[in-house]
């Protein structure tokens, strides 16, 4: 078996979801390559041959990958695979976006956002919003997978030495072109990755007070989420969003403030090991899975945990 | 221009879930459904489409059982045209009902179909993309903003990190964010009028498409339970507790 890694990067530096997803590769087992397709992006090729399992990088750099558009990226990708069993991708955005049309461009199913490997055939994932647990079995000749990164660890950035070729085929579909990006500025922690996440609900009432809990992160060193009625209210950008249909997390500790915890905000989060609560409604769902609650009104007890904190961090 | 939406019928998005007992699958005897809250965006959008004079024909398109049909008349009081409902009582796979749309826009010969980026029962966000492979189209998924230019379509997409727009040749497949829009209410006689809306039935049969499923689910679990936790009184005695019982801080 030889498995195939879409390595998921910015073109300057490598998404820690990638080796989270060579993680993943190697529990299937058999060789595992990298394929880092973009622009300039032959650091990220560097960084992806150090990560350790990694046999062999592949690098294709070239404009039409710039942007990752999957109409492009998908070409290549089918011609790549041909010779792996294997197809793997962080099921992020890009992931998500360009995996299941290499899936029917190859003719087969892809399974998305697995959170564990049985065998090389058969992989565990979650269903309804995370309400249940399937365990799926592929009959297809090449397996076609998102990964969730926060179900596996990430495989050390450092003790591989894999060789790395560049691939000099160009695919571009013509189908789409980049017309311009508008990227969200945070010197925190990635919300994907953060081992400490603060988010903030509806109870929030407005974008103004999330400087509370951004003044908690930043004494804690964590990301700042938010659910979707936050996001949907326009306190704070989407890209903030905890849920099924948002950012999955799975951080040591997640301390939700002024969150009901709705049933898509906690497909979520409810993976985080230790869930603290803070609502005045004693009676909101959160508590249900909160390891520790706090039945106190936010305005009180933020700034409060701030002054706690600057004592003991 | 013509506007195809695929619509799925699913479990109730409000409902707690229940897996069976025999580990087959989840309990949808008696359940609510509703309309995949990422189609009725999908479909709202297409009307909006509508009535900016853009798309002159709405054409709604459901897969499944013929409870589906509930769902294809709800689009229609939302504002689409006509319906083809696809009726099976069989699993219908992403891959197999890509292949499904793809046989339905050759017939259609839509300039934009437009789909959900998932439905909340799979939770597969793969059928749009599929359908954009298979009838060699481009795609703008996770949509927050659509607008047609000429012979373009501008996408707004939800990225990890922000938002990125790109240019689609038409025809094109795009797949909606919730950002997107605000779903409307059908009215009381739009529901009427939706009645009187054709709505044709065909089988995959009917399409030559094989919808065998390619993944076998070999069971279905309930996810380990999350052990309720204690209320602390204040804020200090919540960092004592972080700080010296679960040691996260």
């Amino acid at each position: 078996m030889s498995i195939l890694v879409i390595a998921e990067h910015d073109n300057s530096s490598l998404k820690q979801a990638t080796q989270s997803v060579v993680t993943a590769a190697k529990a299937i087992g058999g060789d595992v390559d990298v394929l880092v397709a973009g622009e300039g992006c032959g650091a990220v090729a560097d960084a992806a041959a150090k990560i350790e399992g990694v046999n062999k990088v592949l690098v294709a750099d070239n404009a039409a990958y710039g942007h990752f558009l999957a109409e492009n990226l998908s070409e290549l990708v089918v011609e790549v695979a041909k010779g792996y069993s294997h197809v793997l991708a962080a099921a992020g955005t890009t992931g998500k976006d360009f995996l299941p049309r290499v899936a029917a461009l190859l003719d087969v199913a892809q399974i998305s956002d697995i959170i564990r490997v049985e065998s090389e055939d058969t992989f565990v994932r979650p269903i309804y919003a995370g309400n249940a647990i399937a365990t799926v079995k592929s009959s297809d000749a090449i397996k076609v997978v998102t990964v969730r990164p926060t179900a596996f660890d990430a495989a050390p950035a450092e003790g591989g030495s894999a060789a790395v070729e560049a691939l000099d085929t160009v695919k571009d579909a013509g189908l789409s072109s980049f017309v311009g990006e508008e990227k969200a500025v945070s010197d925190r922690p990635d919300l994907g990755s953060a081992s400490i996440v603060i988010s903030g609900g509806r109870g929030m009432q407005n974008g103004e007070n999330f400087q509370m809990l951004e003044k908690v992160a930043d004494i804690l060193g964590a990301a700042v989420g938010a659910s979707r009625a936050a996001v949907d209210a326009g306190f704070v950008p989407n890209d903030m969003q905890v849920g099924q249909t948002g950012k999955i997390v799975a951080p040591q500790l997640y301390i939700a403030v002024g969150i009901s915890g709705a049933i898509q905000h906690l497909a979520g989060m409810s993976d985080s090991k230790v869930i603290v609560a803070i609502n005045k409604d004693e009676e909101a769902p959160i508590f249900q899975v909160a390891d520790y609650g706090l039945v106190a009104d936010l305005f009180e007890a933020v700034p409060q945990l701030e002054e706690e904190l600057k004592k003991v961090v | 221009m013509k506007v195809l939406v695929a619509v799925k019928r699913v479990i109730d998005y409000n409902v707690k879930v229940r897996v069976k007992p025999d580990n087959t699958g989840v309990d949808l005897a008696n359940v609510k459904m509703a309309m995949n809250p990422f189609c009725e965006i999908a479909v709202e959008e297409a009307v909006r489409l509508k009535e900016k004079g853009v798309a002159s024909e709405i054409v709604v398109v459901s897969i499944g059982p013929k409870a589906s049909q509930e769902q294809i008349r709800t689009a229609l009081a939302l504002g689409a045209d006509r319906g083809i409902h696809i009726e099976t009582d069989e699993e219908v796979q992403s891959l197999e009902a890509a292949k499904l749309l793809k046989a339905v826009v050759e017939k259609e010969e839509p300039k934009l179909v437009i789909l959900g980026k998932q439905s909340i029962d799979s939770d597969n966000n793969q059928t749009g993309q599929m359908l954009a492979a298979l009838t060699g189209m481009g795609q703008g998924t996770f949509a927050s903003e659509v607008v047609v230019d000429g012979e373009k379509v501008n996408v707004t997409r939800e990225v990890d990190g922000g938002l990125v727009t790109v240019a689609l040749n038409l025809p094109a497949v795009v797949t909606t964010d919730l950002r997107l829009n605000e779903p409307r209410y059908a009215s009381l006689p739009n529901i009427m009028k939706a009645k009187k809306k054709p709505l044709e039935a065909i089988s995959p049969a009917d399409l030559g498409v094989d919808i065998a499923p390619r993944l076998s689910t070999l069971k279905v679990e309930a996810p380990a339970a999350r052990q309720a936790g204690i209320k602390v009184a204040d804020v200090a005695e919540l960092v004592d507790k972080l700080k010296n019982e679960a040691k996260v801080i």
